[in-house]
């Protein structure tokens, strides 16, 4: 009987079986960043104990920093204390640390596969949830809490507990203007946001094997949405090929080396699974959140619910829609680009195709924020700033921005936002009151030049921008 | 190890339906900027507590009868969301030692493990028995038994579960892990030895 990529990268990585049962698992690789670390750090120094493996530990910093003016010391005296202290602690514990001076500063999840550290076949934690994002690589990645931060720098190690596998099969040709975000949407509408308790959620199907390595990150990134700490898609050629010539990939007869490991770990054909799931893909259309959990959501062409139980009248309230109301002609206030979910290259490449030559409405504010420095780069080599900035964009510095209400960029009030984070939970994006609808970035786009919800579909004629090799 | 030992939480229970009750609404991301966990009670459902005032409500966390409260009654997938161990520090803090639910989402309850704050499941029906019971006698106290896997309240006793790991970690006073993951490390190196990638494929 064939074994799972998660059952063959955990007994790889098995220490030992704790006296309680669990698990001692080695961490491969542990990313850190400024808001989940302070108190583990604290926490050692108390104990007097080194960080086991700084060699395999990296920082970055992305939650708290403001995304318009990067000058030191920030303006807010609490979050100048925080990245003080990652700064400190790096370098007492000698930790790699790419700060905001540095060309490879980024969203932690986006960093870590640009420069080649995420890797097929590692495990790999970090103090955040959408951790997940890594298992497009085929790597088995945790999002911890500071305790388990604290574990992870002093052993190298966690301890935790099997999880079952379910396989989410996705097949079909999406149509144009549908998009991988409209797809994980789709799944934990279907499958719940409680669905993945339990379990690591293994995407594959020819839809996802078509998928480029930007797309399949923006699919498990949100495993966490439906409830699954892991997801990942097995190890292809689509994956091999986006290593070569990072910086921490294998060079030379080591890539070649790395390829058959690689290919080795991946979920066998006869592998079995815990349950299995199958979506079609063909069927989807751009998908729009509409109430206060990432499962809420409609197709673009449809109506919100009706008020059927106390969750959703609470939601629809919270959210100020009339029950069966259509989504699509709902105004927004704020367009956000950006986010560990959508922060990458070929986003802003899909999102810079359907603004160019158009305006953003004149009540919308709209913001691009790039997911990292060479994100960034890359975009302005390409001219895309020019694109944002000609349609009535901000152009941001590379952060986590307006996904969580940390750093300056806060929605106010009751504001409602296109965006194309993760999460639409209350008060989210920085106002107790402010309102999210989660969408693609080509979505996000589409709803700030029309001002309101509309469906991209009508607008994806536009030709592809240069490289803008999208896969599906 | 002994004194980590936790087999049964008494105190007064206190009942926060709803299912998907995320991090976010537990502990506001505005809270996170500090950089110790210290007065993290405050914070506690901070902005769910002032929409209810605004809405003319009282919040359970701001009922009279529920202050000092340990037992904390929820529905299903609570903790969901954002990884922030600010969310149990910051119950934990307030008071809460045992929560009773549904489920958990499993970053939540890693969480509130390496905290000692034990998570037990019991289901729909005997919570929805638990709250009713509840808030027939406010400010009841309940008893979490571990051992013997119940829940009782004003008389009424379910049952409750926890995965045997965990439940094994609180019971034997071995939920702190830090030791535990560091007392062999020779074992941590061998298996790092086995994966050809922490050599660079070399």
């Amino acid at each position: 009987m064939g074994k799972t990529l998660l059952q063959k990268v955990w007994e790889l990585h098995t220490v030992r079986t704790l006296p309680s049962g669990q698990t001692q698992l080695f961490i491969g690789l542990h990313l850190i960043h400024e808001v989940t670390t302070p108190q583990a750090f604290d926490e050692l120094r108390l104990r007097g104990w080194p960080v086991a493996r700084p060699d395999r530990t990296f920082g970055t910093t992305d939650h708290i920093i403001p995304t318009r003016e990067r000058t030191r010391p920030f303006l807010d005296v609490m979050a100048e204390d925080m990245l003080s202290a990652l700064e400190r602690n790096c370098r007492d514990f000698g930790i790699p640390f790419y700060g905001l001076d540095d060309e490879r500063q980024g969203i932690v999840h986006v960093i870590g596969p640009e420069l080649g550290l995420t890797q097929p076949g590692m495990t790999i934690a970090c103090g955040d949830s959408h951790t997940s994002t890594h298992g497009a690589f085929g790597s088995v990645a945790f999002g911890i809490g500071t305790s388990q931060v604290r574990d992870v720098l002093a052993s190298q190690c966690i301890a935790l507990e099997p999880l079952k596998v379910r396989r989410i099969r996705v097949t079909g040709q999406l149509q144009a203007g549908v998009y991988a975000k409209d797809v994980v949407l789709a799944i934990i509408r279907r499958l719940g946001v409680s669905g993945g308790v339990g379990y690591a959620y293994e995407f594959a199907g020819d839809t996802i094997e078509r998928m480029s390595m930007d797309e399949r990150m923006t699919i498990c990134n949100m495993s966490i949405e439906g409830g699954a700490r892991v997801g990942y898609v097995n190890p292809d050629d689509t994956t091999f090929a986006y290593f070569k010539g990072r910086p921490f990939a294998p060079q030379g007869e080591a890539f070649d080396r790395a390829v058959t490991w690689w290919r080795s770990i991946a979920s066998d054909a006869d592998a079995v699974y815990d349950d299995d799931v199958e979506i079609r893909a063909d069927e989807l259309q751009p998908v729009v959140t509409w109430g206060v959990n990432p499962g809420q959501s409609v197709g673009v062409a449809e109506q919100v619910p009706a008020a059927t139980d106390a969750a959703t009248t609470d939601a629809l309230g919270y959210m100020g829609l009339a029950a069966g109301q259509p989504i699509a002609g709902l105004k927004v206030d704020v367009a956000f680009i950006g986010s560990c979910t959508n922060g990458r290259l070929s986003d802003l490449r899909e999102a810079a195709r359907i603004v160019r030559g158009r305006h953003v409405a004149p009540h919308v504010t709209a913001l691009v924020v790039p997911g990292s420095v060479s994100v960034r780069r890359a975009a302005e080599r390409e001219g895309l700033d020019e694109i944002f900035r000609a349609a009535g964009f901000e152009w941001r510095g590379a952060g986590c921005s307006m996904c969580l209400g940390m750093n300056p960029d806060k929605l106010q009030g009751n504001q409602v936002c296109a965006s194309s984070s993760n999460r639409n939970f209350k008060g989210r994006q920085g106002s107790p009151t402010g309102r999210t609808l989660l969408m693609s970035p080509a979505m996000v786009a589409a709803a700030a030049i029309a001002g309101a919800v509309t469906d991209v579909r009508g607008m994806v004629d536009a030709p592809a921008l240069s490289g803008a090799g999208q896969g599906v | 190890m002994d004194a980590l030992r936790i087999t049964e939480i008494t105190g007064r229970a206190l009942a926060l339906p709803g299912d998907d009750i995320d991090t976010d609404r537990i502990l506001p991301a505005r809270f996170l900027r500090a950089i110790t966990f210290e007065g993290m009670e405050a914070h506690v459902f901070v902005d769910d507590r002032a929409a209810a005032t605004r809405a003319g409500h009282v919040h359970p966390f701001d009922e009279p009868v529920n202050q000092g409260a340990s037992v904390l009654l929820v529905n299903r997938n609570f903790g969901c969301g954002s990884s922030r161990e600010h969310a149990p520090q910051g119950l934990r803090r307030w008071g809460i030692r045992a929560i009773v639910g549904e489920s958990y989402s499993e970053i939540f309850f890693g969480n509130s493990m390496m905290l000692g704050l034990a998570c037990v499941t019991a289901t729909h029906a005997d919570l929805e028995r638990l709250m009713a019971a509840l808030a027939a006698h406010p400010g009841a106290a309940a008893t979490v038994d571990l051992k013997a896997g119940t829940c009782s309240l004003a008389g009424l006793t379910v049952p409750v579960t926890m995965p045997g790991p965990a439940r094994d970690a609180l019971m034997t006073g071995a939920w702190d892990t830090t030791g535990l993951l560091k007392e062999r490390y020779e074992d941590v190196n061998a298996a790092a030895a086995r994966l050809p990638y922490v050599a660079g494929f070399r």
